[in-house]
Formats: structure tokens, C-alpha cells, sequence
């Protein structure tokens, strides 16, 4: 560990754990935060970034450990009290209030005052201060915050921050939403921040952005810190990786099996598009064959998922499942007809979370269960309990509620609901999204299973290499665009990326 | 109500499910879904014997408990109806005035028609009138997208306002005496109204906690877009939900048409109200998802016993408003406080 203490910190976490209903989130974390640098937070999903800064925001109290913030212990107990010690905080989900203006957004919680009434007019100067000190004086601080683009509701965003007298600023993955040169003008404000003395604590999956911004890194897996203050120009990608998986990357993947040579063509999706969504794809897949979607974050691949499984609209093009035409956004049809989706916000979208596991199962086959529409309990139990003990899903108990489960368990029910459901077609979005690695291999190992059992599968990941590892054949997205289809053997994942940025460019 | 504790247990505290071993069992128990109702009972006996301490005799007798179920099963009924809407996160207002304008349909048809001499068709199209009403609601909450509470404003609204153009404002007293004598009569000794409740209830029972439609209600307030996805048609399935309150509207018009042999467009004025609050306070989540009948018949006999209390002593109704409304507060207080153990963060 390279040690690149000079002065004093000016935040240190120790020792800081965290539980939730039994999820131990924050288990053990040690950071130590200098004025003025630029600190990163690396970690996989899951790892327990978020609620780390949700500590430091004063949104959770930790169960134990110490938050020593100048040289002082303090409890932030309330958000209020965060930013009045100097802690500013930048949600991913940008928390801008829509239906205010820009200046009303940042002086929200701490309006100007002039005797009792707002003083618009010193908020209006100050906003356009603040505004033109971030690189976007082009911006009225009167117009509403819900017009914006979400590059610009995050400099309202920053702005806010800003306007209260801080000394760090927590951001959490602010580029995600960004494009290169919005990007280029967040490293110039950073730049700037930490040049007046003002700490970014800065949360990013891109090690290169990592590199180019970034001071030192501070690893957390698994809700326990792995390592801190690492210097972030001359430390091993390799060893990055390492340390936040805990293992190296490429033994993951089952081995793909060949498919038989006459294995019927499953899903045929002809000339789909969804109008200033995606232009139209064709592609088919066979009965054990696993096609990956691959592509960055709005490429367009998950809408191209919904569209085949109905849960959005197309304006052209037919979905065939084993020879029947799906009826256009009918998700019932596409269920009806054997296709299954877990989807890639699975507590959002895919999990009643209060209900015990085993109506979580049978939500999609129910009407299996019992005489005429008539549910039996006991028969529903057995059939999950059954199917989660194939998953090898433990403890294998029906009646615990979805919510108390892992990201990795929670994904094996949506499996063992289309398992139990008797899906043909598997749409996977994001399978692994908050899935620790461990669970991650023995999740792979079962869509390989599935595949080898003669299920036609859909990956889409936000991991390229998630996509190369498991899938059969690939599909490079860009802009709503199908670039290239290749078998996943034949391409990497710079290759991919090159791709992509070529498809972006043209 | 021992079957409740296995099959509405939505959101077990983690206590109950083997980790984090805290929290008494009294807590525990009290977090349970058998829990609430028991809270619900208890306080329904404090009522009782406040009400023996207070009036004695003339509140303990017979003939005073049927009164009280008798005056709980209009809105018995309707709150049946409302607990499956509420439950799949949905809300109801148009349920009171829907069963003044069934009541209006039912005698106008009988005063014109020949159903005068043949009241099944007074049922029948008090029935029809109801359901028809709540399929305009969910088709326009389900299919136009309009917010539950907007779209069945509009209909109580409306629905009001055509009872008073079909009855011209004037009341239409039933001149069927079999209608009469049938559901204002008694069977066994009961009125025949309490049995129409009884009925309701546990047909409601079985829906909820029995057939899928139940468990897909339960699961379309719990995660809407969780159910959309798994294959559920969450849009027919809203507007057979609020058909489902049309019809309990329809139920209780008849059931009004019996208690006072006339129809008119002022029946069931603010019935929405008493509905919505006797199911909140019989545990069933405004937000949708978690919900149970059994407390909600729980909550209509509070209410009911309530109401007889101050009766009874001749106390103001406007003090009785006072105490209802307290009641209100500390059930979802409560209610609060049980969802946010049951959530955790």
C-alpha cells in the first residue's frame, strides 16, 4: 500500500458496518479522506459503495464504528447535518426537484431571505454565479429544472452542492450519464474543486476516468474495504480487478457446448423496431443457444429485449415463438407462449418483495395450481420448494419473504419462476446485477444448464464481458443499431468497444 | 381467522424468518397479520364493555346486537369491495353515490315495468347498474390512465347527478311487498341484510386468499410492473377489480332499497368515506399489497359499535365524528409503525 499522507485527513471512516434486515451492507469499511484530492471508491455492484455514501450523507446511522471528520468523532444522523458540517452528497439518481427552477433547486432547504420573503433576486445573482463557475452560464437560472437534460440537471445538481459552504463532495458514478465532452468539462470543475481545497470522493466503474481524475483508490468488496489509499496512476488494472473480485475474472464462464446442428430456431424476431428507439433487427436463436446483446448504457439493448417480450410496444416487425406470432406489446401472449423475462431492475420490476418466496415463483404459472382458477397452497410450496432445491438455493424455505434474500438468491427465483412456468425463451436482463461473484459463477453455470437443456436464452449486460462469457453468438449494439453479429468467440472486449465507438462515430 | 395467520402473512418482520433473533414476541405477534386483527379485536371488546358499563342491559341484548350488525352491513358490503381495490393500490370514491343511483335504476324500473310484480329484475338491473359503473371506472383508470382517485371523483360525481335527473329529485318508494318482505324481512331470526353481509365477506375471503384473482390483486399492489412482467394483465385485471366494487355498490343499493323501501339519489351519501376508513383501519395498506377482509369486517363492527355507543348514551353524533377520526389517526399510526418493521430501511 502506497501512503501519500501529508496533511492531516479531513474524513476518516473506521471500522464502519451496516446491516439491513440481515444483509450485512457495510461490513468493516476504512477510508481516509485528505483535503483537496480527488479520493476513488471502487467496487462491483453490490459491494456496498451506495450505502457507504448514504452513511456519509447522514441517510443511514452505521450500526458501529467511527466517522471522524477533522480530527473530530461526529454521528450524522440527518442529511441537514451532513451539509452543515461541509458534506455535500450527488446522487446517481439526481435528486433535482422537476417542477422548480434552477435557482429554486439550489437554494431548496436554505432559501434566500430578505425580511421573511424570498429574495429571487440575490438567488437569481448567485445561481448565475454558480452556473457560469461550472462552465454553463448559458444556462437561465429561471427556467424549470424538468426541461434539462440529465448532464445539465447534474450541474444543477453540483450547483447545489456548491452553493453551501463545503469541504467534500461526494459523487456517485457522475459520468454515467454524461458523454465525452460533458465529461471532459466535469474533470475541469473537479479540477477546480480540489484546487480550493474542496475533497471529491468519486464513485466510478471506468478505471480509465479513474486514472485520468483520480488521486488515490480505496477498494471495497463485499461491504469490507480490500484496500485504501492506493495510488491511482501506477496501480495494476489486474490488480484492481483482483482486489474487487476477489479472484481473477476468466475461470467464471462455464464452457460453451456446440449446438446441434439441427436445433429448431426458436425465437425468429423479423425486422423489430420500436420508432426513435431502435432501427429494425432480425436475429433468431435456437433451441440451447445463448444470444448475448452487447452494447453500452441507452444503446438501446434492453429496449430491443422489452420489444421482443412485448413489455414495449413495436412499430414494426413480428416476434415467432416456436412458429406462433406474438401479438404486438402483449407481454401475457409472449408468458402464454413459453417466453420469460428477468428483468434489469429485478426488486423493481421483477420481485413482490413482502410476499414469501413461493408466490414469487408460482406468479406466472399460478394458474396451473389447483382446480379451476382455485389456488392450493400446500401444492404450490412443494413445486418451489422443489424447484429452488434444483437451484440449489439455500435455505430451500417457501415462507421467507424475497426481500431478506441475497441479489444472487433473489435471482434464482425469477429462474425458478420461468423454470416452473416452463419457459422456452429466456430473456435475461443484467442477471448478475447486484450479485456478489461467487453467486455470479453458479449463476452462469445454471443459464448454461438451462441452455443445455434445450432453452433459447437472451443476455443483456452492461458487462461486456458477462455478454462474450456466456453467449454463443453476440450482437454488437450502438444508437438503437445492430452493428455486427459474431460468434462470441471471434471478438473481445476491446474489440467490442472499438465497435461501438466506431458505430457511435459514423 | 387462524387460516389468516398462513395465508395473508405478507411481510414477515425478519424476526420470524430464523435471523436477527430480536424484538419480544409479543412484537412479533403484534407485527403479524394475525396480530392487527387481534389489536382490531381487543378493541372491539373495550367498545363492548364500555358500552355495557355505560347503558347496560339495553346495549348487551339481543335485539341491540342485531341492530348494530344490521346498520354494519351496508357499509359492510361495500367495504368488501373497497379492500380488494385498496389492497391492489387503487381507491374507490364513486362506491356511495353508485349505490344511490342503483337504488334510483332498481325502483324507477320497478315503477314502469313490469318488474313491479317480479323483483328479481330489481335485483338484476340494481346489479348490472353497479357493475357497469365500476367498468367505466377501471376502463378509464386501466386504459385512459387516469389516477384512480380523479377518475371515481368524476364518477361519484356523475353518478349523483344522473340519479337526480332519473328521479327528478324526488324519492321512489318500492311498491313490490315481496321485495319488501324478502330483504327487509328477517331468515332464522336474523335479518336478512346481516346474512347478505355474512355472505359478502366470506365470497370476499375466498376471492382474496383462495383463487388467483386474489393473489393477482395482492401482487398488482404489491409491484405493479413486477406483475405486468410476469405475464399478469394488469389492465383487465384493474377494471374487473373496480366492476368487483360496482358490484358490492349494487349489493348495498339493494340491501338500502330493503332497510327503507324507497329509492332516491341521496343513498349512501359519504359511504366512500366510512368504507375507506373501516378498511384502512382493518389493516389493509392505502399503498396497496398487503390487505385482509377479516380485518376489515373488523373494522365496519368498530365503527358500527361505535356509533351504538354514543346512541345509546345520547351523546352528540358530532362528538361521535371526533372519536371517529381519532380512531382513524391511531389505526394508521399503528399500521406505520407495523410496515416499517416489516421493511427494515
Amino acid at each position: 500500500m502506497i501512503n501519500v499522507d501529508h496533511s492531516p485527513p479531513l474524513l476518516e471512516v473506521r471500522g464502519v458496518r451496516k446491516a439491513f434486515a440481515g444483509v450485512q451492507a457495510l461490513d468493516g469499511v476504512n477510508i481516509s479522506i485528505a483535503p483537496g484530492e480527488v479520493h476513488c471508491v471502487l467496487g462491483q455492484n453490490g459491494a456496498g459503495k451506495s450505502t457507504l455514501i448514504k452513511t456519509l450523507a447522514g441517510v443511514h446511522l452505521p450500526d458501529e464504528g467511527e466517522i471522524i471528520w477533522q480530527g473530530e468523532p461526529v454521528t450524522i444522523s440527518s442529511p441537514t447535518q451532513a451539509l452543515s458540517l461541509g458534506i455535500a452528497t450527488m446522487y446517481q439518481e439526481l435528486d433535482v426537484v422537476d417542477g422548480l427552477t434552477i435557482a429554486e433547486n439550489i437554494f431548496l432547504g436554505h432559501e434566500l431571505s430578505l425580511g421573511g420573503l424570498l429574495n429571487v433576486r440575490e438567488a437569481t445573482k448567485r445561481t448565475r454565479d454558480l452556473l457560469r463557475r461550472l462552465g454553463h452560464g448559458d444556462l437561465s437560472p429561471g427556467r424549470e429544472v424538468g426541461t434539462l437534460s440529465p448532464a445539465n440537471k447534474q450541474i444543477v445538481a453540483m450547483a447545489r452542492a456548491l452553493s453551501r459552504d463545503i469541504k467534500l463532495i461526494v459523487m456517485d458514478e457522475p459520468s454515467a450519464v454524461l458523454d465525452s465532452e460533458e465529461v471532459k468539462n466535469l474533470f475541469r470543475v473537479v479540477r477546480e474543486l480540489t484546487a480550493s481545497g474542496i475533497a471529491v470522493v468519486y464513485i466510478s466503474h471506468r478505471l480509465a476516468e479513474i486514472r485520468e481524475i483520480g488521486d488515490r483508490i480505496s477498494v471495497i468488496k463485499d461491504g469490507r474495504s480490500m484496500a485504501s489509499g492506493l495510488d491511482a496512476q501506477t496501480m495494476e488494472t489486474a490488480e484492481l480487478i483482483k482486489l474487487m473480485t476477489g479472484r481473477a475474472v476468466a475461470n467464471v464462464f462455464p464452457p460453451a457446448r456446440p449446438i446441434a446442428a439441427d436445433a429448431a430456431e426458436l425465437l425468429v424476431v423479423d425486422n423489430l423496431s420500436v420508432k426513435g428507439v431502435f432501427a429494425p433487427v432480425s436475429f433468431t436463436v435456437r433451441a440451447g443457444e445463448i444470444l448475448g446483446l452487447a452494447g453500452l448504457v441507452g444503446s438501446g439493448r434492453s429496449e430491443i429485449l422489452e420489444a421482443v417480450y412485448g413489455a414495449r410496444k413495436a412499430t414494426t416487425g413480428t416476434v415467432k415463438l416456436g412458429g406462433t406470432v406474438l401479438k404486438r406489446g402483449s407481454v401475457r401472449d409472449a408468458v402464454h407462449n413459453g417466453m420469460g423475462l428477468s428483468p434489469e431492475e429485478r426488486k423493481s420490476q421483477g420481485l413482490l418483495l413482502d410476499e414469501p418466496i413461493y408466490r414469487n415463483v408460482t406468479l406466472s404459472a399460478f394458474a396451473r395450481f389447483g382446480r379451476f382458477t382455485f389456488l392450493n397452497e400446500k401444492s404450490e410450496r412443494s413445486t418451489a420448494r422443489a424447484q429452488l432445491e434444483s437451484l440449489e438455493l439455500r435455505p430451500a424455505d417457501p415462507d421467507r419473504a424475497a426481500r431478506t434474500l441475497s441479489g444472487g438468491n433473489q435471482q434464482k427465483i425469477l429462474l425458478a419462476r420461468w423454470l416452473v412456468h416452463g419457459t422456452r425463451v429466456l430473456l435475461l436482463d443484467e442477471p448478475t446485477r447486484g450479485v456478489d461473484v461467487g453467486a455470479r459463477a453458479e449463476i452462469y453455470g445454471l443459464i448454461r444448464e438451462l441452455a443445455a437443456a434445450g432453452t433459447a436464452i437472451i443476455v443483456v449486460s452492461s458487462e461486456i464481458e458477462e455478454v462474450l462469457g456466456l453467449a454463443d453468438r453476440v450482437l454488437v449494439i450502438a444508437d438503437g443499431e445492430v452493428l455486427t453479429e459474431v460468434p462470441a468467440n471471434q471478438i473481445d472486449e476491446p474489440g467490442v468497444l472499438d465497435l461501438v465507438m466506431k458505430g457511435s462515430a459514423a | 381467522m387462524s387460516e389468516q395467520t398462513t395465508t395473508s402473512s405478507a411481510a414477515r418482520p425478519p424476526a420470524d424468518s430464523g435471523n436477527a433473533g430480536s424484538g419480544s414476541i409479543v412484537k412479533r405477534i403484534l407485527g403479524g397479520s394475525a396480530g392487527r386483527n387481534a389489536g382490531l379485536v381487543i378493541a372491539l371488546i373495550l367498545l363492548v364493555i364500555i358500552g355495557g358499563a355505560t347503558s347496560g342491559d339495553s346495549f348487551l341484548s339481543l335485539n341491540n346486537l342485531l341492530t348494530v350488525l344490521r346498520l354494519a352491513s351496508i357499509i359492510g358490503v361495500i367495504s368488501i369491495g373497497m379492500t380488494f381495490v385498496i389492497i391492489s393500490g387503487g381507491i374507490d370514491l364513486s362506491v356511495g353515490s353508485v349505490l344511490g343511483l342503483t337504488s334510483v335504476v332498481a325502483t324507477l324500473a320497478a315503477v314502469q315495468t313490469a318488474a313491479t310484480s317480479f323483483w328479481p329484475l330489481m335485483v338484476i338491473i340494481a346489479l348490472a347498474v353497479g357493475v357497469f359503473a365500476g367498468i367505466i371506472n377501471g376502463v378509464v383508470i386501466a386504459y385512459g390512465n387516469v389516477v384512480a382517485f380523479m377518475a371515481t371523483l368524476a364518477m361519484l360525481v356523475a353518478a349523483r347527478g344522473v340519479a337526480e335527473i332519473l328521479s327528478k329529485r324526488s324519492t321512489q318508494i318500492v311498491n313490490n311487498n315481496e321485495f319488501g318482505d324478502i330483504f327487509g324481512g328477517d331468515l332464522i331470526g336474523v335479518p336478512v341484510l346481516i346474512w347478505m353481509f355474512v355472505l359478502v365477506a366470506v365470497a370476499g375471503w375466498i376471492l382474496l386468499n383462495r383463487t388467483t384473482f386474489g393473489r393477482r390483486t395482492v401482487a398488482i399492489g404489491g409491484n405493479r410492473e413486477a406483475a405486468r412482467l410476469a405475464g399478469i394483465n394488469v389492465k383487465r385485471h384493474t377494471v374487473y377489480l373496480y366492476a368487483l366494487a360496482g358490484l358490492t355498490a349494487g349489493i348495498a343499493g339493494i340491501m338500502m332499497l330493503g332497510r327503507t323501501t324507497a329509492g332516491t339519489s341521496t343513498h349512501g351519501t359519504l359511504y366512500e368515506l366510512d368504507a375507506i376508513a373501516a378498511v384502512v383501519v382493518g389493516g389493509t395498506l392505502l399503498v396497496g399489497g398487503r390487505g385482509s377482509i377479516v380485518g376489515t369486517v373488523l373494522g365496519v363492527l368498530i365503527f358500527a359499535t361505535l356509533t351504538n355507543v354514543f346512541t345509546q348514551n345520547n351523546l352528540d353524533t358530532s362528538v361521535q365524528a371526533v372519536a371517529k377520526g381519532l380512531i382513524i389517526v391511531i389505526a394508521v399510526l399503528l399500521q406505520q409503525r407495523f410496515a416499517s418493521r416489516g421493511r427494515a430501511h
